[in-house]
Order: structure tokens, then C-alpha cells, then sequence
């Protein structure tokens, strides 16, 4: 295949349009099923299975923000579970202030476990929570800003590979031991529960769940269209050589810290987002999200699936966890952790690229066979 | 003041003490005459007369008094209707001689001495001053300290009958201490005397000194006031002093716990490049192997129970090694150069080695018991020492020390460095570059294991034990610069400290946090560490 | 590691980023080192190591290896720190001691590795378009567009690389001659006024030695200066400029080849006899 220099090269590639046609599909047609259906009927959805999709859809955002970090810049971040709680508490806390006086104690400004440590007010940065748009704004900033001013020291100072996964491992270790003291105001040990309603819909009601499912799946494709058009963009043309040869990159002249800093704090953003779609789902947001074991599970989604393909993100977190939802529910479920272990161990020596990954590479070297020239490895074909 | 009842129960604990040496002692030559006329009074029947043999008693110096009068205070001192009247110690056994506490023939119906409020004061009296004049120096030691609790004016007399006959050094100070204490909290006491006594007391510098001036009276005289306050902040800045070092000990023996639990990771990363996951747990392996040496030693032999962690030691480091040596053979090999891939290939096998240990053992903690010699502390200044502790920060020096020496000293070690330095050289001159990989991990892993057993004696030995410890290793090798043996120890110490000396102020979860936030932006001042090496090769 | 130590002492009230005019009227040379000393650990990788390059010069530095030939261009670069010493560019304008890599890169010094990079998973036009001299910041980036000046520009360097045919592979599966062109055309893509070259002909055949002696003088013809680096004599002599021998971290001898070749203390150390 030429490379058009004077056509534009199209935003999606094949596998790209056939992964929002999936999405798309799935956003309509899994609520209709849903409402639409009757309960008993074969092609009734059944509202736990929606929340159960939408959750992977959410994962599924989260692996697509690792992966344009690792597979695009290298960042091996293990600490990205945290931008995810970060995004999900900013979206707990809008839906703790939603309770009002519904809650236990039946106090109209502070949340239960308030009232339970006998705080009199609230805290300062529980204000402004029970406006939406204050609290949407947060699901992104809160995380952002943690991801500008951690990346910003270490990239400026250049800490990379294996020392950047070490700190980035004790940051959401941190994170977790803060999180789990009550003095800290949000929830402590049990965190944030017990919701009622999101913008004024109840949140158990089927049609927010089938609502809430739409939202992540066009969440997911929109956050995908990001991510294709960075990497493709002479933006992302840099973080794929910064991956590949940093200094060479220092050498051509660009700041490579600025570029790994922008991408990290797209990709915190984007994390915190499927973050805030999560917790409305699942019904509760609690410290052992910060848990380090948490965010490198992340990263097996993303190697599974294979990294730098970005629709290969995706499509390991909603295998990865519909497996592990199919064998810690049945009577393998005392064997799980040696699947996940085993996985984690077997992706890396025998499937390095991962499902998507090694399927380019099999049609790559089909069509160099049949006499067409190579192309660029993170060229995104169909998947699915 | 103080309440007479903790007071005898006080008395009453130290009582038991000098009362079975004084068993002991009496068993074969019993001073019968020095005390036959006070136990005659016994038998009178009046509390006078009970009360006279009581002080008789106490200063009679007889080996036999504590025992009969800790009898009295039981009830179980006894005397026989029929004249001549005899005293007897009531126990389950039968009427017992005072002197000699053999058994005697029944001498027909007893009945008790009888006893009433004024007797228990003179009982407490006479008691205080039999310990206090026992011949057991840490008898003495103790009956001591608590009249120096109780300040109990009443056990004054006794208390300075005791010191002047006293000849030990310690027993002394401490007898003089107690008296001071007693003095200072006197009514009637002329101010010289008074500012005497706070002076002894504020010499001794401690926590009961503290609480002893504190309790000076209120209408004390104006210069006796001023010369205990000035005590008093005397021993809070010697106090405080104490404090720290106390803190930098518990920092020294949490520092020595980082540095058995980084030092594996210190070869398998620092040399080798390899980022193993699966450290920690290799430490809850090797945990877990001195549970199951602790099992079978109470299954086949107890006796040897104190000797289980010297023999888990070698076996713990035997079989984590081995397990190290597997996993390098059949995982890591393949994945050298690529240390992300082998962050995450080792962290399966973390999980896989957790679950296993879990399916084998169960979730829940298992009892890992500690040998006698691991039990028990003592004092240095204001400063208590647990042996467990100095066991083992003595053990992770010892490890450090031979780890040192395998790497400086054996031809193993030498190979290891070498391959390290320059693979290709080293296996074009004849050395097993494979082998020595696999060696070095095992080193590293076993290590670890011989952590484990140490770190037995002081966690929860779980399958979770070894998730712990992972990240603080991590950090302690980043922070000392990889690499480095020497720079992982100094790392580990100061961490550890650190940790501790933060702790009072923040708390301990707050400590932690800071010290994690401290670390991570230490990293990126010097990315290399604190020893990092300097010069062309680490550009490459 | 200190700035300071580094700052000759008429230079002392230069501003802080070192642009001052400190070294103007000193010297009218594009590339200024004078007394430049790095130690690495005790090493002496440079010991009072002074030279100059002309504005529009090629110049060729030989010398043992550990001579301090890779050193002397990570200092002029930015990317080693010279314990003391001075290091200018630009008639003596600039104080390349004070500034980062890129900022030297952006001032207009290019450098090729001894070790071929190039990025590897690009293909061999979007190396190209990475390299070329334009827009650097992070954020403008994601949303350039190629204009037309650049596709020629690129079609340029293309002809002079000799790698036309070659655009759309990958870059890491050229041929290692290959790469150190592809890497000769990124240096010319950013159009820097001085070109670094460490060991390009390193492992080429004959033929394409000879290439690439011509494509080095073509570049210089075309008004960049050029400091080469290299061990094979037959290029030096190829490329006909004077030629520098480094030994211990200093000049050892300066001249054209043959008077260098001819030097007793340069034969003793690097030539053999």
C-alpha cells in the first residue's frame, strides 16, 4: 500500500469503524432488549446483565487510557487505578449530596458516615458536589491535576521504565492508605454508597441502568476517536518514537517530557471518566480501588488484548472480565487466581502482542507475501 | 493516697514470689528458736497479741516469716485446741509445720487465727518489710519499686530499716528512690529534707520520678516547688531524649526487616536487572516453611522447638531458592532485557504462588511460635530492648554480611559479577552465563526465604504476607541506587527510621504516606538513587 | 556538575541562560572549546581539550578508542556536563553549557549516533517528517497539518539520501548502511548550521563508504559545517578536510591527514608503525 502523503489518512481504520459499529449497535440495541422486551422472553436482557456489560464498558475505557500510554509512549503505569477512583469518588461524592435526607440519619446536607464520626459541617471540598456540572468537571480535573503534577516532576526529571512503574505503584499505595482513614472525609474504610438517584432518575430503575450502559458504550467509542486521531497526529507520531528511541527524539528537538505529560494527563482524564461511569453502575466506590493489585490487573487487560492497538484494549478488559466474572461465580472459582497468574505469564511469553496484536501481524505477513509493502505495527485492522 | 486494696494485691504477688524461696530455703535447717515465742502469740487468741507477732515477725529475718504470714492473710494459718497450742499452715495437702513445711501428724481441730482490719494493715506492713529485707536481691529489687508505686507512708520505717542494712547497689538506689518518693509526698517533712528527696528523685529521670514530683502537695513551700519543677523539666528533656532514641531503635529494627526483605530483591534487581514480582512472596515462602518445620518438630520432637528457626533457616533459603531457580529456568530467561514483561510475568506467578499457598495452608493466619531466646527484653537506660527484635536486626546484618562475602569472595560470586559487567565477554571465557543466572536468582530468592523466617516472628504469616512488603522494597533498593549492596543497607536504615521518627508526629498511617510522597520525590531529584554510579555506562 | 565553574571569568556577568555576547570579538569560530575537562568517577574522559571549528568547516577527528571523541560531542551537545571549561557556539554568542539538549538541538546543532537511531516503527517518511525542521511544541503538534513546502522539502532530502524508493518501509527494517543514511537525512531534515557525525560508516561496504564521503561533502558544499568522527582511514581521506587526533582526552596532533599521519606521537598511540 502507497502511503497517500497528499490524501489525508482516514481517522479509522477497518477494524476502528468496526468497533464503533459494535458499540453503536450494542448501545441501542442492548437497552431495547432490555425495556422493550418481556422479562420471560429469549431476547429479554436481563437489567443485571446490562450493569454487568456496562461495568466492562467502563474497564474497557480504562484499558484504551493505559494503553495510549504504554503501548503508544511506554509509560507502564501501575497506578492507574487510582485516576480511576479518583474520577469515581468525584462522581460518589455528586451522588452522596443526591441523598439528602434519605440517608439513615436523615441529615440533609452531610452524608451519613458524617453525621455517624460526628462532623458538625461539611468539608470544604465536599462544597459545590451537589451541582452536576461541578462534579462532572471534577471526574476529569481531580484526576488530570494529579496526573499534571505527578508526570511533571517525573518526566522533567526523567524517571523512566521500571523506576516510573515503581513510583507510579507507590502513588496509588499512597492513595489507598489515605483513603482508607476516616479523618480524610470520604467514607473511609466502606467508602461511598448507598445511592438513590442521578439526576433526579433513580439509579436502580431500568431505564437508568440501560441509560447509564448507552452512555459508557458512547463514552468508550468517543474516548477510542480520541485516541485514534492523538496517536495519528504528528502528536502521536512523537510519543510512538519517544517509545521507541526517547533520547533519539531529545535529539530531534522535541521536549519529549511535554509530550509524555500531555498524553499521561489525556490518558488520567479519560481513566477518571471510566471511573465515573463505573461507580453509578456498581453502586459503590471504596478504597480498594487504589489497591495496587487492582491497577495491574489493568495492565494484563491491555497485554491480553494487545497493547499499542488500542481497539485490543478494549477488547481484553471485556474478555479478561467476563472471564473473570464466568469462573469466580462457579465451582472454579478457588482456581482463578491461578488462571489470572497463568495468564499473565503466558500472554507475556507466548503472546507478546497480544489477540489483536498478532492477528496484524498475520495479515501483515500475509499481505507482504502476496508483494504489498509493510506499514507502521500500530496501524489499528478489524478486531472482533 | 493510693487504695489499700491494689496495695495488698501489690504486696500479695511480690509475697508469692519471696514465699516460695523461702520454702525452699527453710526446707532442711530451720531457725525454729529465732520466732517459736511469736508464733506462740498466735495462739493467744487476741489481736493484740497477733499484731506483736506480726512485727516480731517482720524483723525477725527468719527465712520461714513470709511464709506465715502470707498464711495469715489466706486464712490458712491454723492452731491446734489442744494444748500445748500449736501453729499450723493449712494447705490441700494437711497441716503443715511453719518452720519446716513438712506435713505433721493431725493434731486433733484447728481453728484460724482470726484476723480484722487492724491485722491486714499490720499484715501489709509486715510483708512489705519481709520482702524488703528477703535475701533474694530481686526481691528486694521489687518490693522496692512497689512501695516507690504506692508510696505508702506507712511502709517508711520498714523501708529505712531495709536501706541501712542494705549492701547492693542497685537495690539501694532503688530503696532510696522509693523513700525519697514517700518523703516528698509527707506532711511534716522539714523543706530541707523535701528538696533532698526531689533531688534523688529527679536524678532517677523516669516515668515513675515524673509522676512521684508531680504528686508534691499543693501547699508545699515555694523553693520546694520551684526545685521539683526544675526537676521535672530536667527529666522531660531527658525524657524526650529517650523518646528519640527509642524511636531511632524501633526505626533501626524496622530498617533491618526492609533490608532482609529488599536484600534478595537487591541481587535480583539490583544485578540482575529483574524486576521479580514474585519477591514477597518468596519471604511468605519461606514463612510458611518455618511453620511447617514448627509442625514437625511439636509432631516428632518438642524438645527441639527452640532450635526450629536455626533449622528452618537453611531449609527455608534451600527451597525458595529452588522455587527461584525454577521460575528463572522456565519464565524469566526468556524474558531478559524486557523488564516491564517480566514485571508483569513475575506478578502472575505472585498470584499463582499466593493461591497455592492459600488452596494448601488456608486463608487465615497460621500460629508461628517464637523460641524462648526470641522472648523476653531488657533495659538500657529508659530504653527496653526485646531480644526478638535485636535478633533480628543481629540476623539481617549477618545475612548482609555473607551476602557481602558470597559476592566478594566465592568464584560464584565473581561469575556473577561478571556476567553482570559484560554477558558476552564473560561467556566467551568460559563461564556458564545460564547457570550463573539461574545461581544468582536462586541467591536472591533464597534470601528472601531466609527473610521469611525472621519476618515470621514478627507479621501474620498469611498467604498476603509477601503483598506487604513488595513495595517498600521496591523503594528501599530505588531509593539506596540499584546496584548497590551497601546502598540498599544505608537505604533500608534510614527508611526505616524515618518511618519512626515521623510516626509521633503524623501517626502511622499519615507516616507512611509521607514517607511514600518523600520517596517518590526523592526519585525524581535523583532518579538513580542515593549511591548512584556515575560514568559512561549508565547512559547506554 | 556546576554551572558556575564553567563561566570564564570576563563571562561572569553573562545572563543566566549563557546567551550573552560574553565571547564575541574572542573568536569568530561556529564551535568553540577551550580547556574542557570531564571526569567520570576519577577518569579523565577530557583533559583541557581546546579546539574550533569554522563556520561552513568540515572537520575529521581520529584518535584510540577512549580518546574521548563520543565525551567531546556528548558535551557539546548537552547531554554531559563539563566539570570545567568552556564551550561556545555561534562567533562565541552562546554558552552551550548552560542549556539542555534540546535547546542546543533548536539553536542548530545536529547529531548523528554511533550506534544507527532511527525510530523504528515509523516509516522511513514519517522519520523524515519527525525530523524536519518546523513546529516542536506538544500541544500544536496534535493538531498540525503537512504543508506543501514541507512535501518538497522532504522530496528533497529524499533525492540527496538516495532513499526514495525506500519512504514507505519501516524504519527498523532497513539495512544497517541504510539507517545511517536515513539518519544523515533526519540531521539534514532539521537543518542545523552544524552536523555531528559519529562513526557513520561503521560495518558499510566500500561502495557505500564512498557514498557516503560524498554525501557528507555535498551536505558541507552546502554550507553546513560538519564535525565527522571515524576510525577508517580510507573515508577520512576520502572526505579531504583536516583532521583532528584525540588522545587522552586532548589534541594530540592538528592538520591534514598526511601531516597527522606523519606525526612520530601519533603513529605511537593510533596508527602503529
Amino acid at each position: 500500500m502507497s502511503t497517500s502523503d497528499t490524501r489525508p489518512p482516514a481517522l479509522l481504520g477497518t477494524s476502528g469503524l468496526i468497533f464503533i459499529a459494535v458499540l453503536v449497535a450494542a448501545a441501542i440495541l442492548v437497552p431495547v432488549l432490555n425495556l422493550l422486551t418481556a422479562p420471560g422472553s429469549a431476547l429479554h436482557v436481563p437489567t443485571y446483565v446490562v450493569s454487568l456489560l456496562g461495568k466492562y464498558l467502563t474497564y474497557a475505557l480504562l484499558a484504551l487510557s493505559v494503553d495510549l500510554i504504554w503501548g503508544y509512549v511506554g509509560i507502564l503505569s501501575l497506578g492507574h487505578g487510582a485516576f480511576f477512583a479518583l474520577g469515581g469518588y468525584a462522581m460518589g461524592m455528586y451522588l452522596m449530596r443526591q441523598i439528602g435526607t434519605r440517608g439513615v440519619y436523615g441529615d440533609p446536607i452531610l452524608p451519613d458516615f458524617m453525621v455517624f464520626l460526628n462532623w458538625k459541617e461539611l468539608p470544604w471540598f465536599w462544597y459545590g458536589f451537589d451541582m452536576f456540572p461541578f462534579a462532572a468537571v471534577m471526574v476529569v480535573l481531580a484526576p488530570g491535576i494529579l496526573a499534571l503534577v505527578f508526570g511533571w516532576f517525573a518526566f522533567r526529571s526523567r524517571v523512566t521504565g521500571v523506576y516510573l512503574s515503581i513510583i507510579t505503584q507507590a502513588m496509588t499505595f499512597a492513595l489507598l492508605l489515605a483513603f482508607f482513614r476516616n479523618d480524610m472525609g470520604f467514607g473511609g474504610n466502606n467508602g461511598l454508597t448507598d445511592f438513590k438517584d442521578i439526576l433526579g432518575f433513580n439509579i436502580q430503575a431500568d431505564g437508568t441502568r440501560a441509560t447509564l450502559f448507552a452512555l459508557s458504550a458512547l463514552a468508550l467509542a468517543l474516548g477510542y476517536v480520541l485516541c485514534r486521531y492523538l496517536v495519528r497526529s504528528h502528536f502521536g507520531k512523537v510519543l510512538i518514537a519517544i517509545r521507541d528511541a526517547e533520547t533519539r527524539v531529545r535529539f530531534t528537538g522535541y521536549r519529549a517530557e511535554n509530550y509524555k505529560l500531555v498524553a499521561f494527563v489525556v490518558s488520567a482524564a479519560l481513566a477518571g471518566i471510566a471511573g465515573a461511569l463505573y461507580v453509578p453502575q456498581v453502586g459503590i466506590i471504596n478504597p480498594s480501588e487504589f489497591s495496587p493489585a487492582n491497577s495491574i490487573e489493568i495492565i494484563v487487560w491491555v497485554a491480553v488484548g494487545g497493547r499499542g492497538t488500542l481497539v485490543g484494549a478494549a477488547l481484553g478488559a471485556v474478555l479478561v472480565n467476563y472471564a473473570k466474572t464466568y469462573f469466580t461465580s462457579g465451582f472454579l472459582a478457588p482456581y482463578w487466581l491461578f488462571m489470572l497468574g497463568g495468564l499473565f505469564v503466558a500472554v507475556t511469553l507466548f503472546l507478546p502482542k497480544g489477540i489483536v496484536g498478532t492477528f496484524y501481524e498475520w495479515r501483515d505477513r500475509r499481505k507482504a507475501a502476496t508483494g504489498e509493502a509493510d506499514e507502521p505495527v500500530a496501524e489499528p485492522r478489524p478486531a472482533e | 493516697m493510693t487504695s489499700p486494696a491494689r496495695c495488698r494485691s501489690l504486696s500479695c504477688a511480690l509475697l508469692f514470689a519471696a514465699l516460695a524461696l523461702a520454702t525452699l530455703l527453710c526446707a532442711g535447717r530451720a531457725s525454729a528458736q529465732d520466732i517459736s515465742g511469736a508464733l506462740d502469740q498466735f495462739t493467744q487468741g487476741n489481736y493484740g497479741a497477733t499484731e506483736a507477732a506480726l512485727g516480731e515477725l517482720a524483723v525477725s529475718g527468719s527465712p520461714a516469716a513470709a511464709g506465715i504470714v502470707q498464711a495469715l492473710a489466706d486464712g490458712k494459718l491454723v492452731f491446734s485446741n489442744a494444748l500445748p497450742r500449736k501453729v499450723f499452715i493449712e494447705t490441700d495437702k494437711g497441716l503443715l509445720d511453719p518452720l519446716t513445711m513438712q506435713p505433721v501428724p493431725d493434731p486433733g481441730p484447728v481453728k484460724p487465727v482470726r484476723v480484722n482490719n487492724r491485722i491486714r494493715r499490720a499484715i501489709e506492713a509486715a510483708s512489705g518489710t519481709l520482702s524488703l529485707t528477703s535475701p533474694d536481691a530481686a526481691t528486694r529489687l521489687s518490693a522496692a519499686g512497689a512501695v516507690l508505686r504506692t508510696r505508702d507512708e506507712a511502709a517508711l520505717p520498714a523501708l529505712e530499716k531495709a536501706l541501712a542494712k542494705e549492701t547492693d547497689r542497685h537495690v539501694k538506689s532503688a530503696m532510696t528512690l522509693a523513700r525519697s518518693a514517700i518523703v516528698i509526698g509527707m506532711d511534716g517533712v522539714p523543706p530541707e529534707e523535701r528538696i533532698k528527696a526531689i533531688e534523688v528523685v529527679g536524678a532517677e529521670g523516669n516515668q515513675d520520678a515524673l509522676a512521684v514530683l508531680r504528686g508534691l502537695p499543693d501547699n508545699a513551700l515555694p523553693e520546694v516547688k520551684e526545685a521539683a519543677a526544675k526537676e521535672i523539666a530536667g527529666i522531660q528533656h531527658s525524657l524526650a531524649m529517650w523518646d528519640v532514641v527509642q524511636n531511632v531503635w524501633y526505626g533501626l529494627s524496622l530498617g533491618s526487616v526492609l533490608l532482609l526483605a529488599a536484600i534478595g530483591l537487591a541481587i535480583t534487581f539490583g544485578v540482575m536487572g529483574v524486576i521479580n514480582m514474585a519477591h514477597g512472596e518468596m519471604v511468605m515462602l519461606g514463612a510458611y516453611t518455618t511453620f511447617v518445620v514448627q509442625q514437625a518438630i511439636r509432631t516428632y520432637d518438642p524438645g527441639l522447638f527452640d532450635a526450629s528457626l536455626i533449622i528452618a533457616i537453611p531449609l527455608a533459603f534451600l527451597f525458595t531458592g529452588l522455587i527461584g531457580v525454577i521460575i528463572e529456568r522456565t519464565v524469566i530467561r526468556f524474558l531478559y532485557g524486557r523488564p516491564l514483561e517480566t514485571l508483569l510475568a513475575t506478578w502472575g506467578i505472585s498470584l499463582i504462588l499466593q493461591q497455592a499457598i492459600r488452596t494448601i495452608f488456608g486463608p487465615t493466619n497460621r500460629e508461628v511460635g517464637a523460641p524462648s531466646w526470641m522472648s523476653g527484653s531488657f533495659d538500657i537506660g529508659q530504653l527496653s530492648i526485646t531480644y526478638g527484635r535485636l535478633w533480628i536486626i543481629i540476623f539481617a546484618m549477618l545475612v548482609f554480611a555473607a551476602l557481602l562475602a558470597v559476592l566478594r569472595l566465592t568464584r560464584i560470586g565473581l561469575e556473577m559479577r561478571a556476567v553482570t559487567q559484560n554477558r558476552r565477554m564473560a561467556a566467551s571465557m568460559g563461564i556458564r552465563t545460564n547457570w550463573v543466572d539461574a545461581m544468582t536468582f536462586g541467591l536472591g530468592s533464597g534470601i528472601a526465604g531466609m527473610a521469611g523466617v525472621a519476618l515470621s516472628q514478627i507479621d501474620n504469616v498469611s498467604p498476603n504476607l509477601g503483598q506487604g512488603y513488595i513495595i517498600d522494597s521496591f523503594l528501599v533498593v530505588v531509593f539506596g541506587g540499584v546496584g548497590n549492596l551497601w546502598g540498599t543497607l544505608v537505604g533500608a536504615m534510614s527508611l526505616g527510621v524515618a518511618n519512626k521518627l515521623l510516626e509521633p508526629y503524623a501517626g502511622a498511617v499519615l507516616g507512611k504516606i509521607a514517607l511514600l510522597v518523600i520517596i517518590i520525590l526523592f526519585i525524581q531529584k535523583r532518579p538513580r538513587g542515593l549511591f548512584a554510579l556515575k560514568g559512561r555506562s549508565i547512559e547506554a | 556538575m556546576s554551572d558556575i565553574e564553567t563561566l570564564a571569568p570576563e563571562t561572569a556577568d553573562a545572563p543566566a541562560e549563557g546567551l550573552g555576547a560574553a565571547k564575541t570579538g574572542l573568536t569568530e569560530a561556529l564551535l568553540y572549546l577551550n580547556g574542557v575537562t570531564v571526569t567520570f568517577d576519577g577518569f579523565r574522559a577530557l583533559n583541557e581539550l581546546s579546539f574550533t571549528v569554522d563556520p561552513g568547516e568540515m572537520r575529521a577527528i581520529i584518535g584510540p578508542n577512549g580518546a574521548g571523541k563520543t565525551t567531546m560531542m556528548d558535551v557539546i551537545t548537552g547531554k554531559t556536563r563539563p566539570d570545567k571549561g568552556d564551550v561556545y557556539f555561534n562567533e562565541g554568542r552562546t554558552d552551550l553549557t548552560k542549556l539542555d539538549e534540546t535547546e542546543i538541538v533548536t539553536l542548530g546543532i545536529g547529531r548523528k549516533f554511533q550506534k544507527p537511531t532511527v525510530f523504528e516503527s515509523h516509516t522511513v517518511l514519517d522519520n523524515l517528517r519527525l525530523a524536519l525542521k518546523g513546529q516542536r511544541a506538544a500541544l500544536a503538534n496534535i493538531f498540525r497539518k503537512e504543508t506543501a513546502a514541507e512535501r518538497e522539502r522532504i522530496d528533497e532530502i529524499f533525492e540527496t539520501i538516495k532513499l526514495t524508493e525506500h519512504r514507505d518501509r519501516l524504519g527498523g527494517n532497513l539495512s544497517h548502511g541504510q539507517k545511517q543514511w536515513l539518519e544523515i537525512g533526519m540531521l539534514l531534515a532539521q537543518d542545523p548550521k552544524l552536523l555531528l557525525v559519529d562513526e557513520p560508516v561503521a560495518g558499510m561496504t566500500d561502495a557505500e563508504t564512498a557514498q557516503t564521503a560524498e554525501l557528507l561533502r555535498e551536505i558541507n558544499a552546502n554550507g553546513h559545517s560538519v564535525v565527522v568522527v571515524e576510525h577508517d582511514m580510507t573515508f577520512v581521506r576520502d572526505l579531504g578536510v583536516r583532521v583532528l587526533c584525540l588522545h587522552e582526552g586532548s589534541v594530540l596532533a592538528e592538520g591534514t591527514l598526511d601531516q597527522v599521519s606523519a606525526n612520530e606521537r601519533v603513529i605511537e598511540v593510533y596508527l602503529g608503525r
